[in-house]
């Protein structure tokens, strides 16, 4: 095995769409994280379209329900499967193996947040393809502004899901963001407008990432609408997740 | 905690970091790796900083980690290729796989291979990008005797073709069949350093006076009683009945004695031989008997 030694790593950009390629295979080969993903979101789009549910909140069932499970979506795939197989990844070692190699650690991140907008674009055309059969008719002037939230939100339940992953161990983090996606999904705004919920409780959704992300969508694309509080609150979710991610996400 | 280590590693050479587990020799080679930050001191690999090196250091550096670092679900021919993909001139990958043996186990996850097999992969993965300098965290553990041939074989010609090779270990059997220069550590400190050879001449202030440590064991009739046929410093005892043991700084004019008193008294051993010191007893000797 004679041969020179050394050499330049891959340019930046192809070793960060490399990984993401990757990392958006394994997301998709992996059948429980497939089910999170698409199956219990589109069972929840015909779940809320056949009950009585949303009736009263809009013009028809669908066109309420859809940008809730859209936000539900990005819920799956950028904090509960991102942050379940970082953690996992990260008691393997793999995080760290990886941080050896030219792909390095902003690498990495970098690779994981393609990924999840990857799986994110699939998700959206399975559910909107779905959604459009049963009806779906969405304010045309809502794609702009509901898609540029939804990316906001992934980014910021990405960095979420990085911190719950970076901090405690792979088995708590299943269990901390597998709850939470039931809880948010169901209580926080997301797929049950807050006005559906307590007096009490609306201020509190209005704040959480599920309720900004849930009511903005229903915003663009029921009234084709930007609403500022929700990319504000988004907003902050991202910066204060990242750094605190930034901060105290271990790699071993 | 590593509190004072220092060492050289060149290439074309191995390098081996010989202790006890918890001595400090993982966390040594990682702020090495940049894999781990460093409160003081100064490390240059390939001449930069290993912690604030970007992607073309770590390209010419290749790292296998003491857990293997490879993600269970994964299969080991799509997996390497992956890893290939960053690095502009990887090795050819039929070859290392070839050679690593993965080809028999190519279509198994990583969670379902053998641990010598796992060893084999990550070792592959730490090869393709063709480092100019490879670590290796304790790259026997777990190998069977066929794949730690095959392993040690690998490294020595890797070694010849010039890359630098850091290993840490705990077996005194590794350092002293792979490393040209062993650096000892103990709690945190670099206690001892030396080729192979040299340090089986490692003298321990208690030791001086006896010069070059050897054991002597030979069989004969039991119940021989050899006072005052050796020098006092060197200890003589019966350790089974008929099994006789000499440890000491034995001079080639202690063997004459000895076979002298054998001829006088018609004493013909049934077997003899000659031991010198061990780089375990020198490890030993260094970093004390106590279990920790």
């Amino acid at each position: 095995m004679t041969s020179t030694l050394g050499g330049p790593a891959a340019p930046l950009l192809r070793r960060i769409v490399l990984q993401g390629k990757y990392e958006a295979v394994t997301m998709l080969r992996n059948g429980e994280q497939l089910i999170l993903a698409v199956v219990l979101p589109l069972l929840a789009l015909v779940g809320l379209t056949v009950t009585p549910l949303l009736d009263g909140m809009g013009d028809s069932r669908v066109n309420v329900a859809v940008p809730g499970i859209l936000a539900l979506c990005a819920m799956s795939t950028a904090f509960t499967g991102q942050g379940i197989s970082t953690g996992f990844d990260r008691r393997y070692g793999v995080l760290r193996f990886l941080s050896t190699t030219p792909l390095g650690r902003t690498g990495l991140i970098a690779g994981k947040i393609l990924a999840v907008l990857a799986v994110l674009a699939l998700q959206v055309l399975v559910v909107s393809a779905v959604a459009f059969s049963l009806g779906w008719r969405p304010d045309a002037s809502g794609w702009v502004p509901g898609l540029s939230l939804l990316v906001l939100g992934a980014a910021a339940f990405t960095a979420l899901g990085l911190l719950v992953a970076g901090t405690v161990r792979p088995e708590a983090t299943l269990a901390i963001t597998n709850l939470l996606w039931i809880l948010l999904g169901a209580l926080g705004g997301i797929v049950i407008p807050a006005e559906r919920l307590p007096r009490l409780a609306q201020d509190v959704v209005h704040l959480l990432p599920s309720g900004a992300l849930g009511q903005g969508l229903r915003d663009a694309f029921l009234l084709g609408a930007v609403n500022g509080d929700a990319v504000l609150v988004l907003l902050l979710w991202l910066v204060l997740a990242g750094a605190a991610a930034i901060r105290w996400f271990k790699w071993n | 905690m590593v509190s004072d280590v220092s060492l050289v590693a060149g290439r074309g050479e191995v390098t081996a970091l010989l202790g006890a587990n918890g001595a400090g020799k993982t966390t040594t080679i990682e702020c090495a790796q940049g894999l781990q930050k460093r409160s003081g001191g100064s490390i240059s690999l390939l001449g930069q900083d290993p912690g604030s090196a970007g992607a073309d250091l770590r390209s010419r550096v290749g790292v296998m980690l003491q857990e293997g670092g490879l993600p269970p679900s994964a299969r080991p021919l799509p997996l390497l290729r992956h890893i290939a993909g960053m690095y502009r001139n990887p090795k050819p990958m039929d070859e290392l796989v070839e050679r690593l043996g993965i080809d028999t186990f190519s279509r198994t996850s990583v969670r379902r291979l053998s641990g010598g097999q796992k060893q084999r992969l990550a070792l592959a993965a730490a090869l393709i990008g063709n480092p100019e300098v490879l670590f290796l965290d304790e790259p026997s553990a777990g190998l069977d005797p066929q794949s730690r041939q095959l392993v040690f074989g690998l490294i020595s010609e890797l070694r010849d073709s010039g890359m630098g090779i850091i290993l840490t270990t705990h077996l005194m059997d590794d350092a002293q069949r792979l490393a040209d220069y062993v650096y000892i550590i103990d709690a945190g400190r670099n206690v001892a350093e030396g080729t192979v050879a040299q340090l089986l001449q490692h003298q321990t202030p208690e030791m001086t006076h006896k010069g070059h440590v050897r054991t002597l064991h030979f069989e004969a009739l039991p119940g021989l009683d050899f006072t005052g046929v050796l020098p006092a410093e060197v200890e003589i005892r019966e350790t089974r009945a008929g099994s006789y043991s000499a440890t000491g700084a034995l001079t080639p004019d202690d063997l004459a004695a000895l076979t002298a008193w054998w001829a006088q008294h018609g004493v013909m051993p049934g077997s003899m031989s000659m031991e010198a010191r061990s780089l375990e007893d020198v490890f030993l000797d260094i970093s004390g008997r106590d279990v920790r």
